[in-house]
């Protein structure tokens, strides 16, 4: 069963506590003035936002079908069944593809480095698989950020919806965006007013698709065009050595 | 041996100085220090011109190696070699180039092993490194012949068609899979560059350029070795590229038409005025000169439509890898001093290595001897009217 987050806005209290967990839980530096950043960075995977007294927390969306695992030309990044889209730091070259592919535009890079690594939130794999929270999950301290069974969370935010529909707009941001992710966002204000992509622009499809039709033609198409180039080939040369053998002939007639 | 310092000598110099210096920077400080790039702006430069623009003007190689063995246009017989060689250097400069922009270039050799084949990325990684050895073997005869080792060139003469339709099939899988690469960012590219159609789009603009690129360096090494330039060669080529041009231009009003946006692109905007910039260089100047057959048959403005339509098709390829992202990203991007001088410094690379191999290899067709015996024979060159009668006009 795979695992998901599910953020409501509306319960978010701001503290900030989720992006110090997460920070401790990576072994990146937190003070006030990291805490003082607005921006997601590659020492800062989770960052809650504040507009009009109003929250938002930004994390990898973790993709059902990820544009950077399919985009990375060493399968660095991969979707785990348990749920996070995890990175081999290893496997990494350094291209940055994952990066121009993310429609969330989570991965960030070590810029500063020498030998730098692609950072992002990787959804406590480490805790998941040994069956506990996420550390932004379980710091939370009025259960804005829950952690569980994808199939219950999003059976948990419709009802939520349905429970106090003033309090939300009608929509589980996440649910259908990209094909799906593991990530659902509650909130009474529209979730591109903190940078989100609108969901009729990224749409409903998976981004691997867009590029999976192009490449899922490859396969038939190298012995196609090589026959095709190939027979090119052997015509234009065949001609000529036809044409050579005939001019012998006409040679060898006039001789005669 | 007295080496003279003459202007463009000194140019080079300073060129290459100021792009080691760069390359400390980027190698000893990181990207951020040598690099405007960031989290907003991941691919920058060197990704946009060194590596998209690199692969496009080194499409001279398959496109000649093409129209000769494939198609048997003898009358280009005498580019096939500095096309070649231009592709050849062009696709190790654009892995110079790819040293540079990668994170981590000394893992390059995990393409090898750790296989995505889900990536464009490493469809174009596998094609680009076998397409070079490829050229290599294309490029070896020039070594050989000069040494006149006469076994290894029936070697290569034995493998040849297995070479060009190898080249030509890789050639046609990277050109278009580089614009492939930005099919997966449909929220992101601009929708004016942003289109299903983008691998057929790179895939044309490399033939465009290609011919364009064959114009440009035959009248270029023509007045830099003080060579016979051939008129008919260019003549071909000029109606070769203006017939490209045409289906470029066909294949993009298709597109737009298509998409519903020609509105959308005669309206200003940042992106229309780049637009327009790409429009005009790549379309309405270059088609609009070679449609006049005085142009044609003119070397001086060949010359200038070719580099029209090469400054064009630039455009277009930094259209869409730099400011086709600015709106998204939310800031303009402007690459630091040190990518400029990189770059530089690779192009300079390029020249200089032309003209070294031009120097002492028989890249050009009065130094080689040997090279004629496995294709077929040479074009004498005949007074130009007599060709220009043979080849229709």
């Amino acid at each position: 069963m795979s695992k998901a987050l599910l953020y409501d806005a509306t319960m978010c209290i701001g503290c900030k506590q989720c992006e110090a967990a997460c920070a401790q839980q990576n072994k990146l530096p937190y003070d006030d003035r990291v805490a003082a950043e607005s921006v997601q960075s590659e020492h800062k995977y989770t960052v809650v936002l504040t507009k009009d007294d109003k929250f938002m927390r930004r994390l990898c969306m973790h993709c059902e079908h990820p544009a950077c695992a399919s985009a990375c030309p060493v399968g660095a990044f991969h979707k785990t069944k348990e749920g996070p889209v995890v990175y081999d730091v290893w496997k990494c070259i350094g291209c940055r593809y994952c990066m121009v592919a993310c429609a969330f535009a989570q991965p960030k890079y070590e810029w500063q480095s020498l030998n730098p690594r692609v950072r992002k939130c990787i959804m406590c794999p480490d805790r998941v698989l040994a069956g506990k929270q996420t550390a932004c999950a379980e710091i939370c301290p009025t259960g804005a950020t829950k952690f569980g069974e994808r199939e219950d969370l999003i059976q948990e935010a419709r009802d939520r919806i349905r429970q106090s529909p003033s309090t939300y707009l009608p929509r589980i941001y996440g649910l259908n965006e990209v094909g799906g992710t593991s990530v659902f966002i509650l909130s009474s204000k529209k979730v591109e007013e903190y940078g989100y992509p609108a969901s009729e622009k990224i749409g409903e499809t998976p981004m691997p698709e867009y590029t999976g039709r192009v490449m899922d033609r490859v396969p038939d198409f190298i012995p196609v065009w090589s026959l095709v180039l190939g027979g090119i080939y052997w015509i234009s040369h065949r001609r000529e050595e036809v044409a050579a053998a005939e001019a012998e002939e006409k040679k060898n007639g006039g001789a005669r | 041996m007295k080496i003279k310092l003459t202007f463009w000598r000194v140019i080079f110099l300073i060129i290459m100085a100021l792009g080691l210096y760069s390359a400390f920077i980027r190698y000893f400080r990181g990207l951020g220090a040598a690099t405007n790039m960031s989290d907003q702006f991941p691919w920058g430069l060197w990704i946009g011109f060194d590596c998209l623009c690199g692969v496009m003007l080194a499409s001279g190689g398959f496109c000649m190696v093409g129209a000769v063995y494939l198609f048997n246009v003898e009358r280009l017989h005498s580019v096939v070699r500095p096309a070649v060689l231009t592709a050849f250097l062009g696709y190790i400069l654009f892995i110079v180039g790819l040293l540079f922009d990668l994170g981590r270039p000394w893992f390059i050799w995990h393409q090898l092993i750790y296989m995505n084949f889900h990536s464009v990325m490493f469809e174009v990684g596998m094609c680009v490194m076998t397409y070079t050895t490829v050229l290599f073997f294309e490029f070896l005869p020039n070594i050989f012949e000069r040494f006149n080792l006469q076994t290894p060139i029936k070697w290569i003469n034995k493998i040849y068609p297995v070479l060009i339709v190898l080249g030509i099939l890789l050639s046609t899988l990277h050109q278009s899979s580089l614009g492939s690469l930005y099919l997966i960012m449909p929220s992101k590219l601009h929708p004016f560059w942003y289109t299903p159609a983008l691998p057929f789009l790179f895939f044309g603009s490399a033939i465009a350029v290609g011919l364009a690129m064959t114009i440009f360096e035959s009248t270029q090494s023509a007045k830099a070795f003080g060579r016979h330039l051939e008129l008919p060669v260019l003549v071909t080529l000029g109606g070769a590229l203006l017939v490209a041009l045409w289906v470029n231009a066909l294949l993009r009003f298709e597109d737009y038409l298509h998409r519903g946006m020609l509105r959308q692109i005669i309206r200003p905007s940042y992106e229309a005025y780049f637009l327009w910039l790409e429009l005009a260089l790549t379309f309405v100047i270059p088609i609009t000169m070679l449609s006049f057959k005085k142009v044609r048959l003119s070397p001086e403005l060949l010359y200038l439509a070719s580099i029209f339509t090469v400054l064009g098709f630039i455009t277009n390829r930094l259209n869409i890898a730099l400011i086709g992202f600015e709106t998204y990203a939310g800031h303009h991007y402007m690459p630091k001093w040190t990518e400029f001088s990189i770059t530089l410094m690779i192009i300079a690379m390029g020249f200089a290595l032309f003209g070294l191999a031009a120097k002492y290899l028989p890249i050009f067709p009065e130094k080689a001897h040997v090279v004629e015996q496995h294709v077929r024979t040479q074009p004498r060159p005949v007074a130009a009217s007599a060709v220009l009668s043979h080849a229709g006009y």
